[in-house]
């Protein structure tokens, strides 16, 4: 019955969640394994690939940052819910509280009021600044990352390997404890992209480039998704990323090399009109640098006007495609210029 | 005949009943039902008005006045209105996604994209801001003790305006479609080349009716706060209410601002091909969402610190007892509205910026949380040393101080980018949003209902059914809401219209039910305006002073008379009439009386309203000759107005003394109730004030409450 599941699925995520932000608190690191095991150990249905279960270490960091921060805002949430009803039954018309009704202030309570919230905001503050360096999107995790490049379709993801030269849709294949740099831009409307148990999300936007480092530490299939309303297939918009040995991985590559499709300019445009993927397609070769002909495609035309690249240009899109791209003008586009 | 030429891209498509005929599904079904009673209400209003011969004194007595209190009324009704539609629409939403696993459901997901859209973009423009808006126009000017706001006219054409964006996003029900972009209305998906089509259209000009109306009323209140405060008033003197009125004045004035330069940015991208926000050709949505957020964040705070304000009036009324720490609290909210224009990039830590820009704001977002966390303790300890009394308007403060601060531990945890990365876009976000709106400010404004009813009106609510209603809303927000929070961190993303994981279900299950709640509450408060109408007679508080109240507002007559105040009143302390009571000095005649100007009414304002709805309407469909009238006709009702001098008349003293006279004589000679008889129908409005009762500790007897009937 979905009502017992639904309980067993809370009170993993609870364990989950100590499990996650006690050991920063006060429980010896040894305690980290031990409840983690026993979160994953309770039967259930599990998250559908939430970060509730991180399966890396970008989403293991945000579960335990969302665990700290939810344990030390339990210092101003604790009094209040604790004093709120002794103070009604007190000072209830009739209760035994003494009235004062010109009573206004006091400065030690004044002191505390004031004073706990900024002292909690520094401790805070501190957990926040850290966390946000550490889990900085943009920060590589570790030297030669596999670079997958992402383009975001609608309600598909086009997935593009310049070291493997084989592309996909809407499946992401990544090798299990190799740092991952995905590159992503759009082909149409801004999206967001998000695998849950791997890394959190970053918009991917037409004509610019952002980037999402991650590491998967565990195999297996997990659900990435598009959380960005971007029409009528948006809830649909998912893809499975599948996380395999090093050696699987090569596997994967080698016998993705030998399939039928390639695709080029011509085979990126016919995948620009929406439309939802019922099945992954694998591509065993693209056109080089077609990722950055896609920012590119975007840029302003110096002469000629408006260049295609939405979903109605049809079968303009191709020449714009392939036009030439020149370095700065993509990196005027990107949020990373501005850093 | 060019049809297009008068009808622009009307067609008899674009009527939503064609819909049904041509395609008939469930889900267009109910399009065409809410198309119905859309028009159906309207007829149904026009046949009552006819009928009770009521569009005279419509016209003559509300329509055409600018007076404040009046206003007000009509800010709310519309609010009112508004609310019953945008409530169903999020009750089909939850019923829509409970039966939408795998597939199935009763609504298209385009239905479902506009449902989410037009829910958004009400909630926030034509229910929070007309609430918030209207309660403002009625308390403020009698707080300060002014007789009208500064630019009485202009605040009639502010309410004109909002009330025809209201009407256009009405007419979206039944004419053409709606955005499916959301209250946000990102582009480039809002955009000519992924929108075609009226939907986006409709929202860019409702939104820009309703800014504009906003940013006047914000000048307006800021002026009268400033220059029409009676003697001796002093800042520091005034009420809670007035002085978070103040800071949301101030922030209309700027943070209106950017939002309509979005929206007119939008619209020259769709209507003239321009390249603000367009993909490509040198456009950029990032500078969208910036401009719409350094609305949309303070936006935040010009709702939720009136909503402030009526908590403080609340929690220090129905204690019987000073606020605790008045300047603390004034400091407190002057540090939100600053503040609040210092984190709108919250809103997209996930847009690419760098880690350092990220942390800054995330911080800064988190230090907002210090002055509200003093609030919310300010609050508690003004109940200490009091005399509580559990009515509705505390009910929903008391449940307000526990659920708004699990809102402010969740919002805590957004502002961490590293949180917000995860649960950005997901119900998370749904359910944080949601605790800090619906128990902060709707029902800061239901209590605000409950608290200024009997001053409006003349008579109180029916306070069992008020009770009633609370018992259905506050458990309903917490079941509607609270499962949101764990589906969001299962990874439940929002305007989803289908699911795939079985696991939703049941927390969904919970949030319908939730839903249903709420929609019990909300006929439970429909209801108890009904049967306290009926019952006026035994719930009549003509005195004006039901709950032992502290400001001006409640030494004069309920309801008002045109002129507020009789004679300006004095003021030398805060709580000026609660002073007043204890020193035995309220109800005094004044030395004199003397002639009083009143603004004329006018047809100026729901001229503008008129012209102006029809402009837009133009507008969404293209309809070239109906703009350029439409936009004539509003200016030369200015430039006519311009000429008129003879725009105040005078009531005599002779007058204003009768009426007050016989007003201050009846309240001095009424016996006065103590609270124990507050909610009986012994209470005229004259209250003998708590501390003057001279008990401290036990009391005899719970305060008796009318039945349910």
């Amino acid at each position: 019955m979905p009502g017992s599941q639904g309980g067993s699925v809370t009170l993993r995520g609870i364990v989950g969640l100590l499990a996650a932000a006690v050991p920063k608190i006060a429980l010896p690191k040894i305690a980290l394994p031990a409840i983690a095991l026993l979160a994953i150990a309770l039967p259930g249905a599990g998250f559908a690939g939430s970060f509730l279960e991180p399966a890396g270490p970008i989403a293991a960091g945000q579960l335990s940052h969302f665990g700290v921060i939810s344990m030390l805002m339990l210092i101003v949430i604790v009094p209040m819910f604790v004093a709120l009803p002794i103070v009604l039954y007190r000072y209830r018309r009739g209760g035994k509280g003494t009235y004062r009704p010109d009573w206004e202030f006091n400065w030690g309570l004044e002191l505390l009021i004031w004073g706990v919230p900024v002292a909690l905001v520094v401790a805070l503050g501190t957990a926040l600044w850290r966390q946000t360096i550490v889990g900085d999107p943009y920060r590589a995790l570790g030297p030669d990352p596999l670079v997958v490049e992402v383009v975001a379709l609608d309600w598909k993801f086009l997935f593009l390997y310049p070291e493997q030269g084989v592309a996909t849709l809407d499946l992401l294949a990544l090798p299990e404890g190799r740092p991952i740099t995905l590159k992503l831009t759009s082909g149409t409307v801004m999206q967001s992209f998000i695998i849950p148990r791997l890394a959190g999300q970053i918009y991917a936007m037409a004509g610019m480039q952002t980037q999402l480092n991650l590491l998967a530490d565990e195999t297996g299939d997990f659900t990435g998704r598009n959380t960005q309303y971007n029409g009528l297939g948006f809830a649909t918009q998912s893809f499975t990323t599948r996380v395999m040995s090093a050696d699987d991985f090569e596997g994967w590559v080698a016998t993705a090399k030998t399939q039928q499709a390639g695709l080029d300019a011509a085979a990126y445009a016919r995948l620009l009109p929406p439309a939802v993927v019922n099945e992954p397609v694998i591509y065993a070769r693209f056109t080089p640098g077609l990722f950055d002909q896609i920012i590119a495609s975007f840029a302003p035309g110096m002469a000629g006007g408006h260049a295609g690249h939405g979903p109605q240009a049809g079968a303009d899109t191709p020449a714009a495609i392939t036009a030439p791209a020149t370095s700065h003008q993509q990196h005027d586009h990107t949020p990373e210029a501005a850093q | 005949m060019n049809w297009e030429l008068i009808f622009g891209q009307i067609k008899w498509t674009s009527f939503v009943f064609a819909g049904m005929i041509e395609n008939p599904s469930l889900s267009e079904a109910i399009a065409s039902g809410a198309g119905s009673i859309a028009v159906l209400g309207a007829l149904a209003t026009v046949i009552l008005l006819t009928v009770k011969g009521w569009w005279v004194p419509l016209w003559r007595d509300w329509l055409t006045s600018v007076d404040h209190k009046k206003v007000g009324i009509m800010y709310i009704a519309i609010a009112l209105v508004m609310f019953a539609r945008a409530v169903i629409e999020a009750a089909l939403m939850r019923a829509q996604q409970l039966s939408a696993t795998d597939g199935g459901g009763f609504l298209s997901a385009d239905h479902f994209g506009q449902l989410f859209s037009t829910h958004g973009t009400i909630m926030i423009f034509f229910v929070a801001m007309p609430f918030i808006t209207g309660l403002m126009n009625y308390v403020m000017p009698l707080q300060i003790g002014a007789r009208d706001v500064s630019f009485p006219l202009l605040n009639a054409i502010s309410l004109m305006l909002t009330m025809a964006g209201a009407i256009v996003i009405m007419v979206s029900l039944v004419v053409g479609q709606f955005s499916t972009g959301g209250w946000s209305a990102y582009p480039p998906f809002t955009g000519i080349e992924f929108s075609p089509g009226e939907g986006v259209d409709y929202w860019i000009w409702a939104v820009s009716l309703g800014s504009i109306g906003s940013t006047l009323t914000g000048l307006n209140f800021a002026v009268t706060i400033y220059k029409k405060r009676c003697p001796g008033m002093t800042l520091f003197r005034m009420p809670l209410f007035t002085w978070t009125t103040l800071c949301t004045s101030i922030l209309m004035i700027f943070a209106m601002a950017p939002l309509t330069a979005a929206t007119v940015m939008l619209a020259l991208d769709r209507y003239a091909g321009f390249h603000f926000f367009t993909n490509g050709d040198g456009g950029n949505m990032m500078n969208y969402a910036n401009l719409f957020w350094l609305f949309g964040h303070p936006e935040v705070y010009i709702l939720i610190l009136p909503a402030f304000g009526v908590w403080s009036e609340v929690v220090a009324t129905f204690s019987s007892k000073r606020i605790y720490g008045y300047t603390s609290l004034v400091y407190a909210t002057m540090c939100i509205a600053v503040l609040s224009f210092a984190v709108w990039l919250h809103h997209f830590f996930t847009m690419g910026q760098s880690a350092n820009v990220n942390a800054i704001f995330g911080i800064a977002t988190m230090i907002i949380g210090v002055p509200t966390g003093v609030k919310v303790y300010d609050w508690l300890l003004t109940m200490v040393g009091g005399r509580i009394r559990f009515s509705t308007a505390m009910l929903y403060h008391i449940n307000f101080l526990l659920t708004f601060i699990l809102g402010g531990m969740t919002g805590v945890l957004l502002a961490n980018p590293g949180v917000d990365f995860q649960v950005h876009n997901t119900l998370f976000l749904v359910a944080h949003f949601h605790n800090m709106i619906i128990p902060g400010v709707l029902f800061g404004m239901f209590a605000a209902v409950q608290f200024w009813f009997p001053k409006v009106f003349g008579f109180r609510l029916h306070e069992g059914l008020g009770r009633a209603s609370f018992w259905c809303f506050a458990p309903g927000f917490l079941l509607a809401f609270f499962p949101l929070y764990w589906l969001g961190m299962m990874g439940a993303t929002r305007r989803t219209y289908m699911w795939s994981n079985p696991d939703y279900l049941p927390w969904l299950a919970l949030a319908m039910l939730g839903a249903v709640l709420i929609l019990a509450g909300f006929a439970l408060m429909v209801t108890q305006i009904v049967v306290s109408v009926r019952q006026r007679a035994q719930l009549a508080a003509p005195l004006g002073d039901p709950w032992d109240g502290r400001a001006l507002e409640w030494s004069i007559p309920s309801p008002p008379p045109a002129w507020n105040f009789a004679v300006l009143p004095q003021v030398t302390s805060q709580d000026p009439f609660y002073e007043a009571k204890k020193a035995g000095t309220a109800y005094r005649s004044p030395a004199s009386y003397e002639d009083i100007e009143v603004p004329r009414n006018t047809a100026t304002a729901p001229l503008i309203g008129l012209f102006a709805c029809a402009w837009a309407f133009g507008l969404v469909w293209h309809i070239w000759w109906l703009v350029i009238v439409s936009f004539v006709l509003i200016w030369a009702v200015v430039i006519a107005r311009s000429f008129a001098t003879d725009t105040e008349e005078t009531v005599p003293a002779a007058t204003v003394k009768a009426a007050n006279e016989a007003f201050l004589a009846a309240a001095r000679a009424a016996p006065g109730v103590t609270r124990d008889q507050e909610m009986t129908s012994a209470n005229r409005g004259r209250a003998i004030p708590e501390a003057l009762e001279g008990r401290s500790g036990t009391i005899a007897s719970g305060a008796p409450v009318e039945a349910l009937s």
